[in-house]
């Protein structure tokens, strides 16, 4: 055996410090995650019940439930999914099968990536200009969900993309010399060997959707509207919501004196539904790794 | 094969070709959209921008008074040094913990820790950033009451911590995807001569990813300036030049949501809000930009 010498132990020791350093610099990011979810269960425990989840803010949102806000949030995310989902797969569909290499491919990726980048802020503005005052929307369900929708288009093009990118190329030059026309390649061969991705990234911009809350403050969302409680279809897409996000929003900053828990009650809510989304892609995913046939 | 593949466009049935139009549609909407916003987000503040504003005051004064009644100054400076300080501050918040848990998950994670990292990091990514903020005024605001006995915790520090959770997933992600980025054989190389793993990454990864780490950093730096809720609830929402980490700020994306739903259409004040949309827009597409090139530097080499 070699004898370790002066300088190989302290290699052996900057090593292991480094490596002990940075396991604690990763663990860190666990305690915030912890940390919140355990500090928001512990506030809301008191208030939480199927009944706070079924009933409508009361005594100017200073206690009750929270059904209106959170119907809303469905509506919007909906309607957002409806319009983005298409012309976001579709345009990953372009990306990774149609377009060739070229200067105009690369503008479109960039576009992609600065519409990912864009704040939120600014899609609101966005929204306001072009949806609610050009096009006439109004302040409405519909606007707000458009706003979201494009916002979140980037989120399913991503993981649209790399769903796609991940079947083989053979599967498509067998399916060519069968005789089949690119978008019959892409119905019967791409799309059903990606679908899992692509839910995936569906599924992320409901999370993504769910959770914004500035680009519909300005859009269709609003601090207070009373609607029937138990009733799914209590809103119109053409009319204004409210929303959980504004809701959170709302009840910390702009009333006094609301009860003790019910913000956290709603915080519990809407980190509680958006993880759960999360954890459902992450499922999909880990499950369709296990699946693959290639 | 190719032959096959290359039938002409006038042999397809015309319901294929709707579709393929269709798709071509849905692939440059990206483009239209990116233009659409700068485009309307434009027409709504360009009447006061060319005719009224005064830029230079726009860009240098630190007075905000967009709602006095005979005294109406709209400068920003305030509110740019406010979104820069507090990005700033988030960064060096952010940055070392960002690339440290990269270089950790990459290199010296067993795959299954790695998975579980993961995991972690995308779920702390997925909080809504109204609940950053709910808990910079809840949890957060105590928490530096108490340590700093200061007394008012709603301050740039609280929005930094915020800021640099919320901008940590995606410097993990992206420097993450650099490092992995870096062939193999560097790493078996620099072995073979003897080196530690330490050393492997220090002398030899490091230097080799350095552009994707840069453009991690900037992807995490646009994250933060652009977010909006989470700055708004917890950094004390004063016009302010900010003297420390303690003291109140306000920033530009506060400035607007705070502010817009309480002006009329076509005001000046109005106006004045889409104008800095404008500046917003400008400088994450430039930081995006940037980090985009910076990323594609290292594909061609």
């Amino acid at each position: 055996m070699f004898t370790e010498t002066p300088i190989d132990r302290r290699k052996r020791l900057t090593e292991n410090v480094m490596r002990i350093f940075l396991l604690v610099v990763t663990s860190v990011m666990i305690i915030p995650l912890l940390l919140i979810i355990g500090y928001l269960l512990y506030k809301a425990i008191p208030v939480l019940s199927l009944e706070f989840l079924f009933s409508n803010p009361r005594d100017n949102m200073r206690a009750g439930g929270i059904w209106a806000p959170f119907l809303g949030t469905i509506y919007l995310v909906v309607v957002s999914l409806l319009v983005s989902a298409p012309i976001g797969v579709f345009a990953a569909v372009y990306l990774n099968e149609y377009a060739r290499e070229s200067w105009f491919t690369r503008i479109t990726n960039l576009a992609v990536v600065n519409l990912a980048g864009v704040p939120s802020i600014v899609h609101a503005l966005f929204g306001v200009g072009a949806f609610v005052l050009f096009a006439g929307l109004g302040e409405s369900i519909l606007a707000a969900s458009l706003t979201l929708a494009i916002m979140t288009l980037p989120v399913i093009i991503a993981s649209t993309t790399e769903a796609l990118k991940a079947v083989p190329m053979p599967f498509r030059e067998a399916c060519w010399n069968l005789g089949a026309t690119r978008w019959q390649t892409i119905r019967r061969i791409v799309i059903p060997n990606s679908i899992s991705g692509i839910l995936t990234g569906v599924i992320l911009q409901v999370s993504r959707a769910a959770g914004e809350t500035a680009p519909i403050m300005f859009t269709g969302a609003v601090f207070y509207k009373a609607i029937a409680e138990g009733n799914l279809f209590a809103y119109n897409i053409t009319e204004q919501c409210m929303a959980l996000s504004l809701h959170l929003f709302t009840i910390s900053t702009q009333v006094p004196d609301v009860t003790e828990g019910t913000p956290h009650g709603t915080a519990v809510v809407l980190v509680g539904s958006v993880l759960l989304v999360n954890a459902a892609a992450i499922i999909l995913r880990v499950y369709l790794r296990t699946r693959k046939k290639w | 094969m190719n032959i096959l593949r290359k039938k002409s466009k006038a042999n397809l049935p015309f319901s294929e070709r709707v579709i393929e139009l269709f798709i071509r549609l849905c692939g440059i909407s990206c483009i239209i959209f990116v233009f659409g916003i700068f485009f309307f987000v434009f027409r709504e503040g360009a009447g006061f921008l060319f005719n009224g504003l005064n830029l230079t005051e726009f860009l240098t004064s630190v007075e905000w008074q967009p709602t006095s009644l005979n005294n109406k100054r709209y400068g920003a400076f305030a509110l740019i040094v406010g979104t820069f300080s507090v990005t700033t501050l988030a960064m060096c918040m952010a940055v070392p913990f960002g690339l440290g848990a990269a270089i950790f998950v990459s290199e010296f994670c067993s795959p299954k820790l790695r998975e579980t990292f993961k995991i972690i990091i995308e779920l702390l990514a997925a909080i809504p950033s109204v609940v950053w903020g709910f808990i910079g005024l809840t949890l957060m605001n105590q928490l530096i009451i108490q340590v700093f006995n200061a007394p008012i915790g709603l301050t740039m520090l609280n929005g930094s911590i915020m800021l640099a959770l919320m901008s940590v997933p995606i410097i993990v992600s992206i420097a993450e995807d650099a490092l992995k980025a870096v062939p193999d054989s560097y790493r078996e190389a620099a072995e073979a001569l003897g080196a530690t793993r330490w050393q492997v990454i220090y002398r030899v990864l490091l230097p080799a990813a350095k552009n994707g780490l840069l453009a991690a950093v900037l992807l995490g730096a646009a994250r933060s300036i652009g977010e909006t809720m989470a700055v708004l609830m917890a950094t004390g929402h004063s016009v302010n030049i900010p003297s420390g980490p303690l003291s109140w700020i306000r920033t530009l994306t506060a400035t607007i949501a705070a502010e817009l739903g309480e002006v009329a259409r076509g005001d000046e004040h109005y106006q004045v809000l889409f104008i800095i949309g404008i500046l917003l827009f400008t400088i994450t597409f430039v930081v995006n930009l940037i980090a985009d090139l910076v990323i594609k530097g290292i594909r061609q080499e």
